[in-house]
């Protein structure tokens, strides 16, 4: 006689595929959901970099200048011996300001924000100012611009080191 | 001279005032605003000063853009169903005032159809209709096709989609937090709780006024005036900068406009109490927390002795309180444009630290 063949599990055994099959289960799932989510991001960023070496200080003019406003999205501005890099992201919704000499002023074009020149929001619907960008000098005495500091106004962060450079 | 009278009126802060005089006087007076003798002239009105209107090179030159077209279909569609409505609602309630029923009651208009074909044959040809407009549309005006996105560059003006013009338009008045999120939200959320919170059967299947006063005055104050007039400010009135423009005034990206808008907490403690913002933010919001803990909490409750006594009766306390929560709410938009255009004041309530503001 050969030996008796198994018909059913028994219950430990049941609970051992139970598990088994589970877990492959999750495992497969939580694989494909990975795909999907590395999906979500870029595979080349075109972004410039977070930052830049802007030349000498004494390059700049007083007041507000534009050279960086293009490629990197900072406005420079420079007053009284102080200089600082302000963000161009209007604190609202995120719009790019447009910087109007004659007014002297930032205006959003979205909402009708406007700012100083040192970025202190004064109409629209502006809540808070804008961002200024950490300011550095390097050893040869260039400004170092780096945008993944910033400084908030409203935090009491634009008298820190880095918020400005006195020149 | 005309012109520059028109400019001047145009501005929200008078032509959003007219626009709500207009809408309370057609929820007092429906009769009036119903009949057809005031359809008709103000038919022939709008067209003759719209055709004047045209005749003017920069108002053209601002309508004719292929993204404001829709918006004059729309008009047409809203002023002539919002007229068509109060002229059945009115007939109606004459008729009901008069022991008669309303005209959709009556023997002959009670024969009854079937769905199929009579309504889905309709529906077919409405929707081949529709498909035939949008291919012809898209033919004559061909969507622009523009340089690469500049993440460093904005339009000037950057406006939105048509449809969402007024809500760009509100965002003006309020944080975007608010104005992009929780303010639609209750929108939305308040439109899908219209069946639960409206129970009143009256007005099913035929059309009346005076019978549903509240709900329609409610219901077409936001959408007519806070949404659809807030749609053409945001469309004609707006311009470079977001700055306002009247409809004859040529677009001048340099048109200077002094304003300097001030937080309630300012007016509080600087202006008020002569002394310095207090370091702490909520003793320093003290002043907007504790007025709008009045409006939204202290307001209904207070209105339950009131205006809102029957509606406390007959909708219970939670469909109450709800219902005063959606319409003040809603109230808070025509407030806040108010409190700006008077008092230059930009947030009753602002934490720029939570990015919180109201």
């Amino acid at each position: 006689m050969s030996e008796e063949v198994k018909t059913s599990l028994n219950r430990r055994e049941f609970f051992s595929f139970l598990a088994v099959g589970w877990i492959t289960f999750g495992a497969a799932v939580t694989g494909l959901l990975s795909f999907v989510f590395r999906f979500l991001y870029p595979n080349v960023v075109f972004e410039p970099a977070m930052d830049f070496v802007a030349g000498f200080p004494d390059e700049y003019p007083e007041g507000v200048d534009e050279r960086w406003k293009n490629g990197f999205g900072v406005w420079i501005y420079k007053k009284d011996g102080k200089f600082v890099a302000l963000s161009n992201i209007c604190t609202h919704l995120g719009c790019i300001p447009t910087w109007l000499p004659a007014e002297s002023k930032f205006k959003c074009p979205c909402h009708g924000s406007g700012y100083y020149p040192n970025g202190i929001n004064f109409e629209g619907p502006a809540p808070r100012p804008l961002e200024r960008y950490k300011v550095s000098l390097n050893p040869e005495g260039k400004i170092i611009v780096d945008k993944t500091k910033v400084f908030r106004y409203e935090k009491g962060e634009w008298g820190y080191d880095g918020a400005y450079i006195d020149v | 001279m005309v012109k520059e009278l028109i400019n001047y009126l145009a501005e929200p802060v008078y032509s959003f005032t007219a626009v709500t005089a207009f809408f309370v006087y057609t929820i007092k007076k429906p009769e009036v605003v119903g009949s057809k003798k005031f359809g008709l002239y103000s038919l022939i009105a709008i067209l003759v000063i719209f055709a004047w209107m045209l005749a003017d090179p920069v108002f053209f030159s601002v309508i004719s853009l292929p993204d404001n077209i829709p918006i004059i279909i729309l008009n047409a569609g809203v002023l002539g169903t919002w007229w068509y409505a109060i002229h059945k609602g009115v007939e109606n309630d004459k008729r009901i005032a008069a022991g008669e029923g309303p005209i959709e009651g009556t023997p002959e208009n009670r024969e009854k159809v079937w769905a199929w074909p009579n309504l889905v044959y309709t529906e077919l040809f409405a929707g081949i209709a529709c498909t035939v407009f949008l291919i012809v549309w898209a033919i004559f005006f061909k969507a622009p096709l523009e340089e690469p996105a500049n993440p460093t560059w904005a339009p000037n003006p950057a406006k939105a989609p048509w449809y969402f013009l007024g809500l760009q338009e509100m965002l003006v008045y309020f944080d975007p937090w608010m104005a992009g999120v929780v303010l639609p939200g209750i929108i939305v959320v308040g439109l899908i709780a219209i069946p639960f919170i409206d129970t009143n059967p009256k007005g099913n299947g035929y059309y009346t006024f005076a019978e549903r006063k509240f709900a329609i005055a409610g219901f077409m104050y936001g959408w007519v005036v806070l949404w659809i007039f807030l749609i053409q400010i945001g469309t004609f009135l707006r311009g470079p900068n977001w700055t306002f423009y009247g409809p004859f005034e040529f677009w001048d990206l340099h048109k200077a406009v002094a304003e300097n808008n001030v937080n309630l907490a300012e007016y509080f403690w600087i202006k008020g109490l002569g002394m310095g913002l207090p370091k702490n933010i909520f003793i320093r919001e003290i002043a907007g927390i504790l007025l709008m803990g009045v409006y939204m909490v202290l307001a209904p409750i207070w209105l339950t002795k009131k205006w809102g006594q029957k509606y406390l009766q007959s909708l219970g306390t939670i469909r109450y309180y709800l219902l005063m929560f959606l319409v003040l709410g809603m109230a808070l938009l025509p407030i806040k444009m108010y409190l700006r255009w008077f008092f230059t004041l930009k947030y009753i309530i602002a934490m720029p630290e939570f990015e919180l503001n109201l």
